[in-house]
């Protein structure tokens, strides 16, 4: 019985108890992932990890690699190489303990259109093998969160893109989860519905301890992440605080145009000793630390006739500006994206 | 173990609520079926006597478990290659992250397309006293047996084919390429083994032949039209569905 008496003395000595502490500060940890398709390298050697109870984000344009992360972390792809991690799980050996823990909202809707609400969240409850009594009090707090207990027996197919998502939401809810990926939650949305579904989403993490994964591809949604994971051609470039990120820009950006760009751009590289790009053929921009003070003198001071001039604070676009040389927005969608939409608009008639 | 029999029952039930649900899929699967028998078999039936010989009415009943047995091959067929699109686009990724294993994913998507096979075609069996075939309740459950044999065969080759298609192209392919074929060299429009002999030897690798074989024999009782034992019937069909689902498992196990 020697090496029973081992074991508790390890127990004592706290050794069992340390490990679950490093468990507790990094919920996700990813380490040198990388998936290829037939040679392609969508997601390039990344490592990162997400803290416990953060709102965590992938930002990045369409094909960065955001959704295929998503997908090797919640179990629904392979990778390649690398080890992933979630809750102390390795996603290799303990794949259904794993699916136990996350909730997910899907870019693409997958609610079932020919069953209500109530009955998506019961299929969910036993997929889940949640109690009955459990489900039914469960599924009228979600309904609730959501706003949708009205429409309860309604059948999906008649919810707006607005109302499924909040469907979608609350059913990743449904289960209990310790993290909720939440992947594009607003894609295909109009502005008011998106600003609707982020106020679910903070009003959730209010009120209770969920760890939120986020990938988007509208910057100013983002900026409610605790940190954003900047991601390029399946690579990470970057990963900060929406604040810290900003901060690498230096300052607020000041776009103008003038009589004579060449001459302005030349004075403001002199005067400033700031680089100044070309926007375009007619504007130019760049970056100082106080613009409030900076504008007007230049306007009083510039060689040349300033005829327009802008300043604002960075945005995360700036930031991927910077870092990659190019915009994030939406480039020609490929085949499958525009599949996509066709699927999607067909599912809401 | 009993996660897993609550994974199969949820995803059987998802199906069958979706079918019965669907009026105009249950109104139009019920549409095709009539067409064959009455118009295109009574087409036929009748061109008997213009090229010399009878026995027009008795094809009406010769075609019958035929057209029975089409039901059930384009019900399940179609079923389980719902796959394909619930992948991309629907409710089969909520029911891949759950924490049930692919292969319960698999047998409730077998016993669903199965189910709904066999409530389609029991609807195409009560037409039965239309063409004066005489039914009991002994008959129903045998004829509802063959039918549950032959749609998990099916399925199982439809699950087998959906986890190695990705694309709804190549499934129209396989519908032209495969099934039609597949109906067409079962014995379900015409005798096997008064042909040519070509079409009796592909017809002995189509699953599909054998399960038409035995509802015949089931419906009828006709030994003249028998083309294998019944036992042979049952065995072949049974072995298909072990190798089918197995192999369809298999294959919707791996991961991308």
């Amino acid at each position: 019985m020697a090496w029973l008496k081992g074991k508790v003395a390890i127990k004592q000595m706290g050794y069992i108890d340390k490990s679950k502490d490093n468990k507790s500060e990094n919920i996700i940890e990813v380490k040198n992932l990388v998936k290829e398709f037939k040679g392609l390298r969508a997601v390039d050697n990344i490592s990162f990890s997400v803290k416990k109870n953060e709102i965590f984000g992938f930002l990045g344009p369409n094909g960065a690699g955001k959704t295929t992360t998503i997908n090797m972390i919640c179990t629904l792809l392979s990778k390649t190489s690398g080890s992933i991690t979630l809750d102390g799980y390795s996603i290799s050996k303990e794949r259904n303990k794993i699916r136990n823990c996350i909730g997910m909202v899907f870019q693409d809707p997958s609610l079932d259109d020919r069953l209500t609400a109530l009955e998506n969240l019961h299929f969910h409850g036993l997929l889940y093998n949640i109690p009955r009594a459990t489900l039914k009090k469960r599924s009228e707090e979600v309904l609730d969160m959501v706003n949708l207990t009205e429409r309860k027996n309604n059948l999906v197919m008649t919810f707006s893109g607005g109302m499924r998502r909040r469907l979608e939401i609350a059913r990743g809810l449904l289960h209990y989860p310790k993290v909720l990926f939440l992947d594009e939650p607003t894609l295909g949305l109009d502005p008011q519905t998106r600003n609707k579904i982020w106020d679910y989403i903070i009003k959730l993490k209010e009120n209770r301890e969920i760890t939120i994964f986020m990938t988007s591809h509208y910057m100013e949604e983002t900026e409610i992440c605790d940190r954003i994971a900047v991601i390029d051609r399946g690579k990470i470039i970057a990963l900060d605080t929406p604040e810290n990120l900003k901060n690498m820009i230096g300052g607020d950006i000041i776009t103008l145009t003038s009589e004579d760009n060449i001459k302005l751009k030349k004075y403001v590289e002199d005067i400033n000793g700031i680089e100044v790009h070309d926007v375009n053929e007619e504007k130019i921009r760049f970056e100082v630390k106080n613009s409030s003070g900076f504008v007007p003198r230049l306007i009083k001071e510039s060689p040349v006739k300033i005829l327009s001039i802008t300043a604002r604070k960075p945005t995360l676009n700036d930031v991927f500006l910077e870092l990659t040389g190019r915009e994030i927005r939406e480039e020609n969608a490929s085949s499958k994206d525009s599949m996509r939409m066709r699927m999607r608009r067909r599912m809401r008639h | 173990m009993k996660k897993e029999l609550a994974g199969i029952y949820t995803v059987w039930l998802r199906d069958l609520k979706r079918y019965l649900r669907d009026r105009p899929r249950v109104i139009g699967s019920f549409a095709q079926p009539i067409l064959f028998l009455f118009v295109l078999g009574t087409g036929i039936a009748s061109s008997f006597s213009v090229f010399g010989g009878g026995g027009g009415e008795e094809f009406l009943d010769f075609m019958f478990p035929g057209i029975i047995g089409m039901t059930v091959l384009f019900t399940s067929f179609f079923s389980a290659m719902s796959i394909v699109w619930d992948r991309e686009f629907g409710f089969l990724r909520e029911i891949l992250v759950a924490p049930i294993s692919r292969t319960s994913i698999v047998v409730g998507k077998l016993l669903g397309g199965s189910t709904i096979a066999m409530i389609q075609g029991s609807i195409i069996l009560m037409l039965s006293p239309l063409l004066g075939i005489p039914i009991d309740f002994l008959i129903f459950f045998k004829v509802l047996g063959v039918m549950f044999l032959m749609a998990m065969v099916i399925s199982g080759m439809g699950i087998m084919l959906a986890s190695v298609i990705k694309s709804m192209q190549a499934f129209q392919v396989i519908t032209n390429f495969l099934l039609m074929p597949m109906f067409f060299l079962s014995g379900a429009l015409f005798p096997l083994n008064r042909t040519v002999e070509w079409m009796n030897i592909v017809s002995k690798a189509n699953p599909l032949s054998y399960g038409i074989d035995a509802m015949r024999f089931t419906l009828l009782g006709d030994v003249s039209l028998q083309l294998y034992p019944m036992w042979l019937d049952v065995l072949v069909l049974s072995f298909l569905i072990v190798a089918f689902s197995v192999t369809g498992a298999f294959l919707f196990n791996r991961q991308d």
